[in-house]
């Protein structure tokens, strides 16, 4: 067997071959490819215009891409003039927000959105951090939010999108509090089993009154759960 | 008492050693996150003046965080060996930097168990990135497992064979293409995708197949959580090395879910097993500045020095393997390859003159602004510095964790421009396996004995 081989057993760069103890051209500009893939992606930005439904937008107080960077917690706060532009809803809220990648919530929201068969008011947020929600949710007076976010770009993948569920949301919530579902992407987690997942979290978040390390995701492989009345 | 410099008539006073630090430390976006970094260039000059003119003294007498609240604390100060401090004891801290430029490397070897890090981070914040190279590539750690670590004239190579589903195959493949290169003599070392006990397990048995069958003189590694691999060890699974991330607090330690005293339970069991064929060096522990931040544990003490702390923790349970993770935890920490760069050689420097077997995963995220060139820049300036090892991830692109380290190819750049080898047992297994230029597998190797073919 040849290294270039060990290709068929991984998706990790192996078997790249040698020149002297450096690598070859292609091989490195396939590597530069995707690095340049994924830099753009960091700096894409979402267009609430061409998402293909319309809902509120909102920001968070990080002014720029480079300040969202810089300043996680400004992520995280509501800029103040914009909560006027919420929605009351005393059920699930959804906050379709950037993260640290835009082109997967582009392109797969609308699509996630539909999955979800659920008449949940939703909001675009901007330089948004997943905590964000927080603010949103006590906001709205929501019992729940689902922040449907762009996940941190790979090599590999650009276009990741995860689902943050956060039971009785308000500011000061921690990650431990909430539960999610990553790697939501072609080839990865489908839009329909992502929806099976998050109806299936909602229902027992709202069993234990909570969700977080509290709640584990202890739901059968392949179970389809029926429609629940309450969404 | 404050400390305080004036400079062109404009006062600069820091109410406390934590304060001075953190505006004497050279600028990182962390700390400007966390609101302590100094305000302009000639507040960091003028702190870095009064910590110049700080005795070494002081800051054993001054504790960065209460010993009453802080086990980190209280470790350091129990750890400190007063007769080795004796030489570097009466200098100030500017004098210190001048004593490490000018040592002979036995003296730095015998002032080891009397530095804190806290002095190790403040002599750190005077220093040039040559400086810390140049202190650092006079401290030798040597660790001992199933090989000889540190020695005079290598650079060893943890081969990090990472798979998105922890598939066995995929992990396996990655790891022959590591072997062929060269790598793998620091550890074989698996990032698992879940902490699940049996997954764990099964990579375990995996490691010590691939370590049995093709009888390398290395050891393996499943970097789960300390309290998961305490349950492989009660099953009676093969585990060479105890992994765990560390912080330089208390609380920071917590967040991560560990004690002292679960480290301690965990070292014992690994000595427990008697692995260990040519020494009982079985803990691996990974750092990195801005851990502590990330957790709101920091207590207002500025990020390299907490990342300071976290090596007095290693040490005390004399590891085989220490190494920061320095561009892993993103911009909002370090922002770019300018910032990871002094992190990494400042990381290097402290874990060095603090005694520790100090590698160094060079490594960034796609949101820092940092490329394969900045990597570069820090492997070449640590391989000078002599760090013990460096990661080595197929194409330098780890397709588990989503971020970019060093490459198989990168270490043997490395080791052919600097004329390092790799550990002394692992060179002649090398030889023995008939692995030279990598354009066949060699049959003794072969992949048919791992399940590939």
């Amino acid at each position: 067997m040849l290294p270039a081989q060990l290709r068929r057993f991984t998706a990790a760069r192996v078997g790249l071959g040698r020149v002297g103890d450096a690598q070859p051209t292609g091989v490195w500009l396939d590597f530069q490819e995707a690095h340049a893939a994924a830099r753009d992606a960091v700096w894409s930005a979402l267009d609430p215009a061409a998402l293909g439904f319309s809902a509120p937008v909102v920001r968070s107080e990080a002014r720029d891409r480079r300040e969202y960077l810089l300043r996680p917690d400004l992520g995280r706060r509501l800029r103040a003039e914009d909560a006027a532009l919420l929605p009351r809803s005393g059920g699930v809220v959804v906050v379709v927000a950037d993260g640290l990648c835009a082109a997967g919530v582009q392109a797969q929201a609308a699509s996630l959105l539909q999955a979800f068969s659920a008449p949940w008011p939703v909001v675009v947020a901007l330089q948004a951090r997943v905590a964000l929600g927080d603010a949103i949710g006590a906001a709205t007076g929501a019992e729940a939010v689902v922040v449907l976010i762009g996940e941190r770009p790979g090599l590999s993948a650009q276009d990741s999108v995860g689902l943050y569920l956060t039971w009785a949301p308000r500011p000061g919530r921690t990650d431990a509090e909430r539960n999610c579902i990553s790697n939501i992407r072609p080839g990865g987690l489908s839009h329909a089993e992502a929806a099976t997942k998050l109806h299936w979290l909602l229902r027992e978040a709202r069993a234990l009154g909570a969700t977080g390390i509290a709640l584990k995701d202890e739901m059968p492989a392949g179970a389809l759960p029926p429609p629940d009345p309450a969404v | 008492m404050a400390f305080r410099h004036a400079i062109r008539g404009t006062t600069h006073v820091f109410p406390d050693l934590r304060t001075l630090l953190a505006r004497a430390s050279p600028f990182r976006s962390g700390d400007a996150l966390a609101g302590i970094a100094a305000a302009s260039a000639e507040e960091r000059v003028a702190a870095q003046r009064a910590l110049a003119d700080l005795p070494l003294r002081r800051i054993l007498a001054e504790p960065v965080i209460p010993p009453e609240e802080d086990d980190v604390s209280r470790l350091i100060l129990e750890d400190h060996d007063a007769a080795a401090f004796a030489p570097v004891a009466v200098l100030t801290v500017g004098g210190f930097r001048d004593w490490l430029l000018a040592a002979a490397p036995a003296e730095l070897a015998a002032i080891r168990r009397g530095i804190s890090p806290e002095m190790a981070a403040a002599v750190s914040k005077i220093m040039r990135n040559a400086d810390l190279v140049s202190v650092a590539a006079k401290c030798r750690v040597e660790t001992r497992l199933h090989n000889t670590l540190g020695t005079e004239g290598t650079l060893s190579v943890r081969l990090q064979p990472n798979h998105p589903t922890d598939d066995p195959r995929g992990i396996a493949a990655a790891i022959l293409d590591g072997l062929l290169l060269g790598a793998g003599d620091a550890c074989i070392g698996i990032n698992p995708a879940t902490d699940n006990v049996e997954s764990v397990l099964r990579l375990l048995d995996l490691l010590e197949e691939v370590r049995t069958r093709f009888s390398i003189p290395t050891q393996g590694c499943v970097l789960s959580h300390v309290s998961t691999t305490l349950i492989a060890m009660e099953r009676g699974a093969p585990v060479d090395l105890v992994f765990q991330s560390i912080g330089g607090t208390q609380r920071t330690n917590e967040s991560f879910g560990i004690s002292l005293a679960l480290l301690e339970e965990a070292q014992e069991a690994a000595l427990a097993l008697g692995r260990g064929t040519v020494g009982s060096n079985v803990m691996y522990f990974e750092t990195g500045q801005g851990s502590a931040l990330s957790a709101e544990a920091h207590g207002g003490v500025d990020q390299q020095t907490v990342e300071a702390r976290a090596y007095a923790v290693a040490r005390r349970f004399d590891p085989l393997l220490v190494n920061s993770v320095v561009g892993f935890i993103g911009p909002e920490y370090l922002f770019d390859g300018k910032q990871i760069l002094r992190a990494g050689l400042e990381d290097h420097f402290c874990g060095k003159l603090l005694g520790l077997p100090m590698g160094v995963d060079i490594c960034h995220t796609n949101h820092a602004e940092a490329d394969a060139d900045d990597m570069d820049a820090l492997l070449l300036c640590l391989g000078l510095a002599g760090v013990n090892y460096v990661m080595g991830v197929p194409g330098a692109d780890d397709v588990m964790l989503a971020y970019q380290s060093t490459s198989f190819h990168d270490a043997l750049t490395a080791r052919r421009l600097l004329d390092r080898r790799p550990a002394p047992e692992f060179a002649a297994w090398l030889e023995r396996a008939g692995i030279g230029e990598g354009a066949r597998i060699p049959g003794a190797l072969s992949p048919a004995l791992l399940g590939l073919s």
